[in-house]
Formats: C-alpha cells, structure tokens, sequence
C-alpha cells in the first residue's frame, strides 16, 4: 500500500476547519413544521408563539437536533474540495477501505435557534485511527468536528465518526495486482456492468434464455443476439472451493470460491467475501457484493445475505 | 423526584417506507438508501433505512416527551448500531442515570428486531416531566 493515510491525516488536521458552508435557508419555521410533522414531536416551543415564551423563550425555536439539517448540502449537493471527511474518505477509498458505516454523533448545543437566523457550518478533522480489526472487517476511525456559526457566534458543535471498512474478516478486498479477466466482445457488457454498480445476466435476443458465462450464440435456440438483464444480486451457494495454496496476486489466502445460484436461474463464479471459510455451507443465502479495485476493474464477489 | 434510576415512559416508532421517506427528506438527505428500495437492495441492504438526522431527533423527542417543553436540551450523543430497515419497529426506553444541580442526563436506547439501533446520552435541564 503506497497511501500514507496518517501522514496525509496530519496534514488535514493541521490545516484546521475549511471555508465554512452557508445554510441554503435561514432558520426558518415551514422546515420546523416539515421536521416536527416527520418526526412526530408535539413539543409546542418548535410552533406556537405562546408555548414557547411560557417556556422562557423570546419566542418560537427550532429543534436543537435540527441543527445539521440547516446546512445539509441537500439534493444535488456536493462536499468542498477543502472539506477534511471528503478527502479522508478519498484517500481511504483509495487505500482499498471502500465501505463506510457511520458509528458516533455527538451533538452539543450552546443555545437554541430562532426562526431567521442564518447558520454556517466549518468541519476539521480531529482523529483518525487504525488500521483496526472490526467485526465488519479491517478499517479506520475518521472522527470530524463541525461548528455552526450564527454570525460569529458558535451555536452547536458536533462530533462525528465514521468506520471505513474493507469488508469482512477475512475478506482482503482483492489489491490493483489482482489477476485481470480477459474481456472480449462477448464478455464486454459484463465487466462495464459491474463497473457501474450492474450485475447482468446475458439474455438471448431470440427466445429470452438467460445465460452465463457470456457467449456470442444462444445454446438454447442457436441465435446470435445477445442482450442482458439485471440481476437480483441475490443467490445461494451452489458449490465452492476454499483456496489455502499457492498464493494468487492481488487475494491473501485463504480465500474462497463460490458457485453461486442466482435466483434468476443462472450459475455465477466469484469470489465469498466477509465469511469465515469455516462458515460456508452448501445452500446458504448470499448477495453481491461488487469490489471495485480500481479504475480499471470491478469483481463480482459475493457475501453473506443480511 | 427524580434521580438515577427514573425510568422514562417508553415510545415505540413504526418505521414504515412512509415514514423512513417523510424523515429523510424532512432532514434534507436526499442519499438514495433513505428513499429508493432498488438503490439500497444494490448496495447490499435489505431495504431503505432510516437516516441518522433521524435518530438524533427521536432521541430528543423521547427525552423531551418526558421533560416537558420548558426543559432545554444540551446535548444528544448517540452511538449508532445495527440498521432500522423500513417495516421494523423502534422501541426507545430509558433511564436517568445522573443528575448535577439542576441538569439530568439521561440514557438512551432504541431498539428494532435487528437489536440496538441507537443508544446514547441526553442532557437536559429544567425537566418538568
């Protein structure tokens, strides 16, 4: 691994908080009503003027656990390039930690919110740990510190860890020297498709069958016009193979091979990742799970149905 | 009188498609798994689950059931556990475990058939439950 992970980190926390990103809105009380509505919370200070100042307010607040949603980066948003959580998430990725899972918020407001302020938010990087052997599988602890700002005030803090994972114990995500598939024009749909998140199953044109490996003419009614559908993603262990010896680039062994029934019908090799070898039993339940090595190459392997 | 040991009135949240939806778009996050079933099935979830702004304000609305609307919250910290899939049932109980003058923290935990969804702390002040 060529990624300097901790002395990039370093650099990240030592630049300190980014631009600070401004609400789309002002605290403003048709998003309070949206939220309470969703939500399901009754408590009158986020909407009666009254209750509010019975309460000892100056007058209506907004929920304090609204706080991230003022400068959420909403439908079409996208994080800063200065922003410390994207560039760890990238360089992680990077890494071969592709999965991510959210583990720790921690939000503390200094005090609540009135209906017109306008927020800004600033992250910092604050930890990052690891590498770390997790039930999920090996991975680093990036925790990120946000402050809102209403003016120059700071209103809220927030502390937030996320776990970027390989998956699986024993599931050594396959490395950028992993052995490469021979793509051809008949197998061609089928490595673009994992490349983009698809797993097809090539279909014959003429009479529907479906079909796999991939070839030019249908073995059913001999036509020549292959289309593909989509999978499921879902299947059971047909038969498999625990790989001990010898050593193949880009997998640490042992690894395992799996036949994999499709609920479509067809029978699909890949790799059984995220599952102790000892664990894999004939029948049981698994779903894709598309490693993404590089640029260049996605995998088909398979993991444990949830 | 309240002191450790005061346990809160339980809630429990139906985690319908509905309401894992309305939350996540209540909450601005528009991340495909809090809305399309397709797109979470493809990323290896079993369905559309709910979102994090979420939990962080179920909590607070279970301490703040409890507390009264006079009381003011200082802060919620969760820690975050298996997924709460659409169709599954939220059950928030909890318990104070400190209070300091006149601040009250309060544990949390929120639990789905999966195990414990959320768990964490609250602190509050001026609880009038």
């Amino acid at each position: 691994m060529t990624v300097d992970i901790l002395g990039r980190a370093g650099q990240v926390r030592a630049a300190g908080e980014c631009a600070p990103r401004s609400a789309r809105d002002p605290v403003n009380q048709p998003m309070i009503n949206n939220w309470v509505e969703a939500l399901g919370d009754a408590n009158p200070i986020y909407t009666s003027e009254a209750a509010a100042r019975a309460a000892g307010h100056p007058g209506v607040v907004a929920p304090p656990a609204m706080i991230q949603v003022w400068t959420m980066a909403g439908l079409h948003g996208r994080r800063a390039a200065d922003d410390p959580l994207q560039i760890m998430t990238a360089l992680l990725d990077e890494a071969g930690f592709t999965s991510v899972v959210a583990t720790n918020c921690e939000q503390t407001y200094h005090r609540y919110l009135r209906v017109g302020e306008h927020l800004r938010m600033t992250t910092a990087l604050e930890d990052v740990t690891g590498p770390k052997r997790t039930a999920l599988g090996d991975g680093w602890f990036v925790t990120t510190r946000n402050v809102w700002y209403s003016g120059e005030e700071p209103v809220a803090e927030m502390r937030f860890r996320v776990l970027k994972f390989a998956p699986g114990p024993a599931a050594a995500p396959a490395g950028a020297d992993a052995v490469r598939p021979v793509v051809s024009r008949d197998t061609a749909f089928f490595w673009e498709g994992t490349a983009a998140g698809e797993l097809r199953i090539q279909r014959c044109g003429a009479c529907g069958t479906l079909r796999h490996p991939p070839g030019p003419m249908c073995p059913s009614c001999g036509a020549d016009d292959p289309g593909y559908v989509l999978a499921s993603g879902r299947g059971t262990v047909f038969s498999y193979v625990v790989h001990h010896h010898p050593p193949v680039p880009g997998r640490t062994v042992p690894f395992v091979v799996a036949l994999v029934e499709l609920e479509e019908g067809v029978r699909m090799l890949g790799g059984l990742v995220g599952v102790d070898p000892g664990e894999v039993r004939i029948g049981m339940a698994v779903e894709a799970a598309l490693t993404r090595v590089d640029d260049g190459l996605t995998l088909p392997d398979w993991r444990p149905a949830r | 009188m309240i002191g450790p040991g005061t346990a809160l009135p339980a809630m429990t949240v139906e985690a319908t498609p509905t309401f894992v939806v309305a939350t996540a778009v209540a909450t601005r996050d528009f991340q495909d798994v809090h809305h399309d079933r397709d797109a979470a099935l493809a990323r290896g979830s079993k369905d559309i689950f709910v979102n994090i702004l979420t939990d962080t304000g179920l909590v607070q609305r279970f301490v703040t059931d409890w507390a009264g609307p006079a009381a003011r919250v200082h802060d919620i910290k969760i820690r975050l556990g298996v997924p709460c899939y659409a169709y599954d049932t939220l059950h928030f109980s909890g318990e104070v475990t400190a209070v300091d003058g006149d601040r009250v923290t309060v544990s949390v935990i929120g639990r789905g058939s999966l195990g414990d969804h959320v768990s964490g702390t609250v602190t509050v002040s001026g609880v009038t439950p």
